[in-house]
């Protein structure tokens, strides 16, 4: 736990290298914060929140179904991936709402073409230049005080746009992301040079991490799920100063499950690990600004409802959506259930909920943006989807 | 453009520089040898003007010694280390900006061929001044006028520490005892000129040593301190035999003229040809190519143009893809110049020091090495996969791979590579991935 004067010390360091000034320009209401957390890779919306009580959960997940017994059961036939556990606790207390079977409006199975749409808030490619968020920050910004802050080693597309943004990583830190060094074997496998060393090299780092007990303390993050943990503990820190952002977005990586992803244990379970506990993380750095918080966690597709022949998951359609905080109304689930017998294109969870009603809904309660900014400014190509009434506690 | 065309210009854009930036194969075309070749004509990269000159750094360095405080310590090591920052910027934007990258191609060699290492901390403030003054000039003119500009240069003097070595029988030798060191005309003889089969003998090394004594630094007292300066109070006196020919006392001009004779050594000839086949062609050489090449660097007294040409003519760079390992200085060069984006000079400082290439920090004079088996192992594979990553993390508007694998491999582009790429999680995994890739690894 970092005391009072650790804490000070380190906020201050942190906006020095973001360039922030210290002067305070109240603008966003009541000072509130929020937060968007993308899982980039397309997280299995059906693993991280199984869906139980559907009839067909077991039938159409085959080897992947995960067993009830290791679940936390939720409501309305919902339960919480093991994986999840720390996020029970926000759930009881009301400062969890999950929407299943959310999607963001585009029916691509791209990876690159939906996280540029999720980050622009449209649903064909039109413009990319510039993301919602930071269209959504041109009527808060007032004065010379950057709100938005993208913690990480770029700018997500997101949070890129005319309004200017500070940026911050920690010294040193990795992002660990298991897609990447999972394929790495594939593209190494036939070269006579690079194959025979990278098979020899990660031998010898899986035998170093059995034998260290795999917690060896490289750059600040690590690697793998774990590095997440430490970014989002930041970023609360950032966002809790009173002179601080108000706004962040921050990326995780490791969704992209085409292979052994598990069940109970394994590489998923994992990074959702590494998930609840850097929301969990970043909750308490929040300290008491934590009552005027709002997280997003939000992915750019789901994926397919059936195990496909490697034991993992191909791109889908529809995956599921966290929105947690102290100013959120949760402790429910949130919109309808297409049930996994009616699927898209016969393979894919439908879209019950379009992601950007959810955007709409908290960005107009909770950040005050007007019904028609938000209408032809932030998401223009939906001028007629209704934000989502009641996600924010009055 | 034919595919067999894009195939010979994705080649001439990584044999014969670093990497395609985006339009640079519709430039190279059809004629991609002479687009090489055309290279060589073009004048030298203009460095920024700010860069410090040797001189007034080696000046400070001097003077630094005198101040022995803590404090001045720390200024002078803070100035040092933001001129090493500024020269490291400078040599990469050159690299990732040229339109002619050959000549930063062999800017590269040729620095690294006259390695000065800042392991020698003493020369940390003017081995960024060395490239710009001795190598720069010369990559596509005469040999034997790189090799005197480089021997004489302050950075190779102090670093192989020519500066303290005096003639036994000299006025200054005689009075006070102090000798020889042989160190610069070892080097010269085994690294720079003949090679170690060059057929010298310990009697020569020595020979060389005694004609070198005298070349020195103007002291800081001079009014030209910190440059090239022969004194002849230290310079040994008599005649000298060097490889069998004798040189009698003539002063400054005893080494010139040993310098003159080591370049147009038939030995050197073969040792430069052999160093710019590996570099060029392949780890192992055709052996005809390597004559070839020597032939024209004797027949041309060392004239670098036709030297490099001749390389470019050899039918063997051109059937032996993705035969060279890129080396990690290369490999971040090659990144920034697919993605037009050149990393802040921090990080890309920091890189090549885990990546095991810090710039002007080769290990020995015999300067970094040039073999796929040098960089490429079981550790140094993650630590390369893990670099891609962290580039790919800082690419500020990250482009779409698959288009760019496309641009820049042609039909060279491996399934599993083009597979992975449009697999990946994300454009930047995507990119890091294609950087990862075993063709972007090798050029």
């Amino acid at each position: 736990m970092t005391t009072r004067r650790d804490f000070l010390t380190m906020t201050a360091g942190a906006f020095a290298l973001a360039g922030l000034p210290g002067a305070v320009f109240a603008a966003v209401p009541g000072d509130r914060r929020f937060v968007v957390v993308l899982l980039r890779g397309a997280m299995d919306g059906l693993a991280a929140v199984p869906p139980l009580g559907d009839a067909h959960y077991a039938s159409a997940r085959g080897a992947i179904a995960l067993n009830p017994e290791s679940c936390i059961a939720l409501d309305q036939g919902f339960a919480l991936n093991p994986g999840l556990k720390a996020l029970e606790a926000y759930y009881r207390r009301g400062e969890l709402l999950i929407v299943p079977a959310s999607g963001n409006g585009y029916r691509t199975r791209s990876h690159f073409d939906a996280q540029d749409l999720m980050e622009c808030g449209l649903v064909s490619k039109t413009r990319e230049t510039d993301g919602w968020l930071n269209r959504a920050l041109t009527p808060l910004q007032k004065g010379d005080r950057r709100l938005g802050l993208a913690v990480g080693s770029a700018v997500p597309l997101v949070l890129r746009g005319a309004v200017p943004v500070a940026s911050w990583e920690p010294a040193g830190f990795r992002a660990g992301n298991s897609d990447f060094t999972a394929s790495l074997g594939p593209l190494y496998a036939h070269d006579p040079l690079f194959g025979p060393a990278y098979a020899l090299g990660t031998k010898s780092q899986d035998f170093s991490n059995t034998v260290l007990g795999g917690d060896q303390p490289k750059a600040q993050g690590g690697y793998g799920p774990k590095s997440f943990e430490p970014l989002a503990s930041a970023a609360g820190k950032l966002l809790a100063a009173p002179d601080g952002p108000r706004i962040a977005a921050l990326d995780m990586l490791g969704w992209d499950t085409h292979v052994g992803q598990g069940t109970e244990t394994g590489r998923l379970h994992d990074n959702l690990a590494g998930l609840a506990a850097g929301l969990d993380a970043m909750a308490q750095a929040m300290g008491p600004a934590w009552s005027q918080t709002v997280i997003i966690a939000v992915t750019e597709f789901g994926r397919t409802v059936a195990v496909n022949g490697t034991n993992g998951t191909d791109h889908g359609t529809a995956s599921v959506m966290f929105v947690m905080g102290g100013a959120v109304k949760g402790g429910r689930l949130y919109g309808d259930w297409p049930g996994l017998d009616r699927l898209e294109e016969n393979r894919d969870l439908r879209v019950a909920t379009d992601s950007r009603s959810i955007l709409k809904g908290v960005l107009r309660d909770h950040l005050g943006i007007d019904a028609a900014t938000l209408s032809s400014k932030v998401f223009p190509d939906a001028p007629g989807l209704l934000p989502a009434n009641g996600l924010i506690r009055a | 453009m034919v595919a067999a065309a894009v195939t010979n210009a994705v080649f001439a854009a990584s044999r014969f520089g670093f990497a395609p930036r985006p339009g640079d194969l519709a430039a190279i075309g059809s004629d991609p040898r002479g687009w090489a070749l055309h290279q060589l004509d073009r004048p030298s990269t203009t460095m920024p003007s700010d860069l410090p000159a040797s001189a007034p750094m080696v000046a400070a360095m001097l003077q630094a010694r005198e101040d022995k405080s803590d404090e001045g310590k720390k200024t002078e090591n803070q100035r040092l280390r933001a001129v090493y920052l500024a020269e490291q910027t400078a040599r990469l934007d050159a690299a990732v900006t040229s339109d002619a990258p050959l000549l930063e191609r062999l800017t590269r060699f040729w620095s690294n061929h006259f390695t000065v290492s800042c392991i020698r901390p003493v020369i940390r403030g003017f081995a960024g001044a060395f490239e710009r003054e001795a190598i720069r000039p010369h990559v596509t003119g005469r040999f034997a006028d790189m090799l005197l500009a480089a021997e004489r240069h302050p950075a190779m003097l102090f670093y192989l520490d020519q500066v303290i070595s005096i003639g036994p029988n000299s006025r200054a030798g005689t009075r006070n005892g102090k000798g020889l060191n042989e160190n610069l005309a070892r080097e010269m003889l085994e690294l720079h000129t003949l090679g170690v089969d060059g057929g010298y003998s310990q009697n020569d090394v020595e020979a060389l040593a005694r004609i070198l004594t005298g070349w020195s630094i103007a002291r800081l007292r001079d009014p030209d301190a910190g440059m090239f300066r022969f004194y002849p109070q230290t310079h040994e006196p008599g005649s000298k035999t060097l490889l069998g020919k004798t040189y009698s006392d003539a002063g400054y001009d005893e080494g010139v003229a040993a310098l003159h004779d080591l370049a147009a050594h038939p030995a050197t000839a073969r040792h430069i040809a052999t160093k710019l086949a590996r570099h060029f062609i392949a780890d192992v050489p055709p052996p005809d190519a390597v004559q070839r090449i020597a032939r024209v660097f004797q027949s041309t007294s060392g004239d670098l143009k036709q030297v490099t040409a001749a390389i470019i003519r050899e039918d063997a760079v051109w059937k032996a893809p993705y035969a060279k390992v890129r080396p990690p200085e290369e490999l971040l060069i090659a990144a920034s110049r697919v993605t037009g984006f050149v990393p802040p000079a921090p990080f890309t400082v920091t890189s090549l020091h885990n990546l095991s290439q810090q710039p002007f920090f080769a290990p020995s004079p015999a300067g970094w090495p040039d073999q796929a088996g040098d960089w490429i192992g079981p550790e140094s594979v993650l630590h390369r996969a893990d670099w891609c990553q962290a580039f790919a993390a800082r690419l500020p508007n990250p482009p779409d791979p698959v288009a760019l694998a496309d641009g820049i491999f042609g039909e060279t582009l491996r399934d599993e590579t083009a597979q992975a790429i449009r697999r990946a999680a994300s454009r930047r995994d995507g990119l890091a991935l294609l950087i990862a890739s075993p063709e972007f690894q090798r050029r």
